[in-house]
C-alpha cells in the first residue's frame, strides 16, 4: 500500500532522527583526511574526458578517486536525499549552479571555498570569467568552481539552406521565413526542431525571451505576461507548431529534439552549443558533414542568448574529506585539463583558455565564432534565478507548450503570471 | 559461612529466566514489534508530523507547525491533487477491469491440457519478469511519434500515426495499455491457480443437467473462483494504485508537459523531489494512504462477507 510511498519519504527522515546519518563513516572512506575522494558526476561529455584522466590524479597525490555517475535527475534526487540526511558520502559533487545553487547554500550543504580558490596563485581563481563566478558565489562566499559554460547558438543544415538559395538567418523574421520555405520544399523535413517539454524547454526559450526584450522576473516581480514576453512564447512555440516534426511530441529534452535534428529531421535547432559534438560526430549524426553554426538569430532587442556555467564543482559541507576533495577540484579545474577538456569538445569557464588560439583550435570555425560573439552579448542566467527552481520552471513553461500545441499562449501567459506572482510572493 | 541455607536464593539467571517465562509471549514477539516500529510505524508517524508543518527546502531547516492548513490547501487544490486524484482511479479501474476479464478469458483457455502447454505458459509469463522501468523505456520508444515501432506499423497497413504517449488525451490510455501488458500474466497466474485447485464434480453435475459452457462458467466456476477473484482484485489494485515505475519512465516530472498522467503517486514525488515542499508532500502521501486503506478495508469486508 501507500506504506511504500511513506517509506521512500520517510526513509530520509528515519535515518535523520535516529542519528544515523553518519553510518557511512565505518569504513575508511569517510574518516578524516581519507586517501578516498568520493565524486559524484553527471552523465556529461566532460565527465568522460576527467574519467579518462582521473589515472593520472591518483599517481600524482597518491588519492584514489571513486566516481559516481548518474543522469541529471536521478543525481538531483541523490543529492536531495543525501545533502538532506546530513550525509557524509560525498565528498567532491558536481552541481547545476542555476538549477540548485541558491537551495544548496541556502541549506549550508555546500562548504566555503573563498579562502581555498585565493590560496593558490598559480591556479588564478581571477581567470574565470565573471558570470560563472557570480553564479557560483552565494552571499559574497565561493561555493562552486564552474567547469562548464554554455550559450544558445543555431545548428543548421548548411545542405538544406544551399538547396533553397538561402542565406544563414541574422534575425529571428529570417529564422521564421527559412523555416517556412524549407519544411515546404522537403515534406517530411521540419524548418525547426527545439525542446518542447514544459520545464526542459525554459532554459533554451529564455534565450528568445531575452532577444525580445522580456525576462521571467523584472524587479522582483514576475513579468511572464509582458507584450514581450507573450510575443516571445508565441514566437517560440508558433516555429514549432507551424514549422515542427509532425506529431511533436511535448515531452522533448536536448536528447530526443536532437536526435530528430542529427537524423537528419530538421533544419534548425537552437540548444547549447556545449552539446555540439552529439550533431558533428559521424557516429552519433548522420547529418555531420553538414552542420553548420551561428549566433542565435536577433530579435527585436538583439541577439541575447544566455551565457551560463551549467555544471560547477563543490564540496558537501558535511564531508570529512574537504582539505583532499579540494585537491581533486583544484587538479579538474586547472589551466591545463581545462584546455584538455575544452579541446575535447566541452566549453570551459576559463579566459586564458578561450583567448589561447589552442582553446578554440578543435571546433568548428563558425562554431567558435557564435560562441565568441554569444559571450559578448550573452546574459546570465537561462531561468527564473528562484530557490525552487523546479517549481518556477514548470510555472513559466506552461506558455511555452500551450504555444507548441497551438492553443492561445497569450492566456495562457496571464495565467502563469498570476501563479508566478503567487510563487515569488511565497519565496520571500 | 551461612548461605546455604535452603531456599536458595534465586541466581540472577534464573530470575530472568522465570521473567522470561511469564513474558513470552511479548519477549518472542518483540523482534517483529521493533521491525515494525522502525520501518512502519516511525516513518509514517513523521510523516504524520511533517504534514502538519510547512516543512520545505530542506528537512533539517526549520519549520512551523501549521495544524491543518496542508490539508486544507491539498483539499481544495483543484489545479492538481483532485485531477491527480481522478487520474489514480482512473488509471487503477480501467488497467483492474480489463485485466481481470483478459486474465479470466487466458486462465480459462490454459486451464485445460493442451500440446506446447508449457511454451504457451513461459512466453505468457515474460512481461511480468521485465522490470518496470525497462518496461516503461521500451514501450516509451516503441510509441515515439516520429521514430517508434507502432507509428510505423500503422504505416503499413495506411493508417496515419497516432500520438500515443504525447498526446494529451491518449497518453494515460498508453500508459493503462503498457500496464495490463505487463501485469495481466500476474492475474492469469493467480486464477491459474484456482481453477486447477477447483473439484471437478459441480462442473460434471452442470454439465449433465444439460448447461451450456457459457452458463457453466457464469453460475458455476465463476461463483466457486470469488475468493481467488477477490484475491487477484486486491493485490492487483493495490499494485496499480500505486504505480510509479511506467508512469516515470514514459512521460517523467509531473507525469508530462500537461500532467496529463499525473497520478497522485507522481505528484507526491515531484512535490518532494522537485519542489522540495515536504510538508504538503506528506498530507498528499498520508491522504493517499488514508483513500488506500478504506479501499482494502472495503475490500476485505466484501471478502469476508463472501460465503
Amino acid at each position: 500500500m501507500g506504506r511504500k510511498e511513506l517509506s521512500r519519504t520517510a526513509a530520509v527522515l528515519t535515518a535523520l532522527a535516529l542519528g544515523l546519518t553518519a553510518c557511512g563513516s565505518g569504513d575508511d572512506g569517510g574518516a578524516e583526511g581519507s586517501d578516498t575522494v568520493r565524486v559524484t558526476v553527471a552523465n556529461h561529455v566532460w565527465t568522460d574526458t576527467i574519467k579518462e584522466a582521473i589515472p593520472e590524479f591518483e599517481e600524482e597525490t597518491g588519492l584514489k578517486v571513486e566516481l559516481t555517475q548518474l543522469g541529471e535527475d536521478q543525481l538531483s534526487d541523490q543529492y536531495n536525499v543525501k545533502l538532506n540526511a546530513g550525509s557524509d558520502e560525498i565528498d567532491v559533487m558536481m552541481y547545476r549552479p542555476l538549477q540548485e545553487g541558491r537551495l544548496f547554500a541556502d541549506n549550508g550543504y555546500l562548504a566555503d571555498l573563498t579562502d581555498r580558490v585565493e590560496a593558490n596563485a598559480d591556479w588564478e581563481w581571477s581567470d574565470f570569467q565573471e558570470g560563472p563566478v557570480t553564479a557560483t558565489t552565494f552571499e559574497d562566499k565561493v561555493v562552486g568552481v564552474p567547469i562548464i559554460t554554455e550559450r544558445e547558438v543555431l545548428y543548421y543544415r548548411k545542405d538544406l539552406l544551399d538547396a533553397a538559395g538561402l542565406e544563414v538567418p541574422a534575425t529571428m523574421e529570417e529564422l521564421e521565413a527559412a523555416a517556412k520555405t524549407i519544411s515546404e520544399a522537403n515534406p517530411g523535413t521540419a524548418g525547426f526542431v527545439a525542446r518542447t517539454g514544459k520545464s526542459a524547454a525554459v532554459t533554451q526559450f529564455s534565450s528568445f525571451l531575452f532577444s525580445f526584450g522580456g525576462d521571467f522576473i523584472e524587479d522582483g516581480e514576475s513579468a511572464v505576461s509582458s507584450k514581450e514576453a507573450k510575443e516571445a512564447y508565441a514566437f517560440y512555440g508558433g516555429l514549432i507548431n507551424n514549422y515542427g516534426p509532425e506529431n511533436v511530441s511535448t515531452d522533448m529534452s536536448w536528447s530526443e529534439a536532437m536526435a530528430i535534428f542529427t537524423q537528419g529531421g530538421a533544419a534548425f535547432y537552437t540548444e547549447a552549443d556545449s552539446l555540439y559534438k552529439n550533431a558533428t560526430d559521424p557516429a552519433k549524426s548522420k547529418v555531420a558533414d553538414t552542420v553548420g553554426f551561428a549566433p542565435l538569430p536577433a530579435g527585436p532587442a538583439g541577439s541575447k542568448p544566455y551565457n551560463i556555467p551549467s555544471w560547477s564543482l563543490a564540496i558537501n559541507e558535511a564531508s570529512q574529506n574537504q582539505d583532499n576533495a579540494w585537491k581533486f577540484i583544484e587538479w579538474a579545474t586547472s589551466k591545463d585539463m581545462t584546455m584538455q577538456i575544452q579541446q575535447g569538445g566541452v566549453p570551459g569557464p576559463r579566459a586564458s583558455v578561450w583567448a589561447d588560439a589552442g582553446g578554440t583550435s578543435t571546433y568548428p570555425e563558425d562554431l567558435a565564432e557564435a560562441i565568441s560573439i554569444s559571450a559578448e552579448n550573452g546574459v546570465g542566467h537561462d531561468r527564473p534565478l528562484v530557490k525552487s527552481v523546479g517549481e518556477a520552471r514548470e510555472i513559466v513553461g506552461a506558455p511555452i507548450v500551450a504555444a507548441i500545441t497551438g492553443a492561445d499562449s497569450d492566456a495562457e501567459a496571464d495565467t502563469a503570471h498570476e501563479a508566478f506572482e503567487k510563487f515569488l510572493e511565497g519565496e520571500q | 559461612m551461612s548461605v546455604a541455607t535452603a531456599p536458595a536464593r534465586k541466581t540472577a539467571g534464573q530470575s530472568f529466566s522465570d521473567w522470561a517465562n511469564a513474558h513470552r509471549k511479548w519477549l518472542f514477539a518483540a523482534p517483529a514489534m521493533i521491525f515494525v516500529g522502525i520501518l512502519i510505524i516511525f516513518p509514517v508517524a513523521w510523516t504524520v508530523y511533517l504534514s502538519l508543518t510547512d516543512a520545505s527546502g530542506s528537512v533539517r531547516a526549520d519549520s512551523d507547525f501549521i495544524g491543518l492548513e496542508n490539508y486544507l490547501s491539498v483539499l481544495t487544490d483543484t489545479d492538481r491533487f483532485w485531477p491527480a486524484a481522478g487520474r489514480t482511479a482512473y488509471f487503477t479501474v480501467t488497467a483492474l477491469a480489463v485485466e481481470m476479464v483478459l486474465g479470466m478469458c487466458i486462465a480459462l483457455l490454459l486451464w485445460r491440457p493442451f500440446r506446447g502447454e508449457k511454451w504457451v505458459r513461459v512466453a505468457i509469463l515474460l512481461p511480468l519478469v521485465a522490470t518496470p522501468v525497462a518496461v516503461g523505456m521500451m514501450w516509451r520508444l516503441i510509441f515515439d511519434p516520429n521514430i517508434g515501432f507502432a507509428n510505423q506499423m500503422l504505416g503499413w497497413v495506411g493508417i496515419p500515426p497516432q500520438p500515443w504517449l504525447s498526446g494529451v488525451e491518449s497518453a494515460l490510455p498508453t500508459t493503462i495499455f503498457i500496464d495490463i501488458w505487463q501485469w495481466t500474466p500476474m492475474i492469469v497466474l493467480i486464477l491459474l491457480a484456482g481453477l486447477t485447485s477447483l473439484s471437478e464434480e459441480p462442473d460434471e453435475a452442470a454439465r449433465i443437467d444439460g448447461a451450456n459452457a457459457w452458463q457453466r462458467f457464469w453460475y458455476v466456476t465463476l461463483p466457486l473462483m470469488m475468493p481467488t477473484v477477490i484475491v487477484a482484485v486486491l493485490l492487483r489494485s493495490i499494485d496499480a494504485l500505486k504505480t510509479f515505475d511506467i508512469l516515470y519512465a514514459t512521460k517523467g516530472k509531473g507525469g508530462g508537459s500537461f500532467n496529463e498522467v499525473e497520478t497522485l503517486n507522481i505528484y507526491a514525488y515531484g512535490l518532494s523531489f522537485d519542489y522540495n515542499k515536504y510538508g504538503l508532500s506528506s498530507t498528499v502521501l498520508i491522504l493517499f494512504f488514508l483513500i488506500i486503506v478504506s479501499i482494502m478495508f472495503l475490500l476485505t469486508r466484501r471478502r469476508k462477507g463472501t460465503p
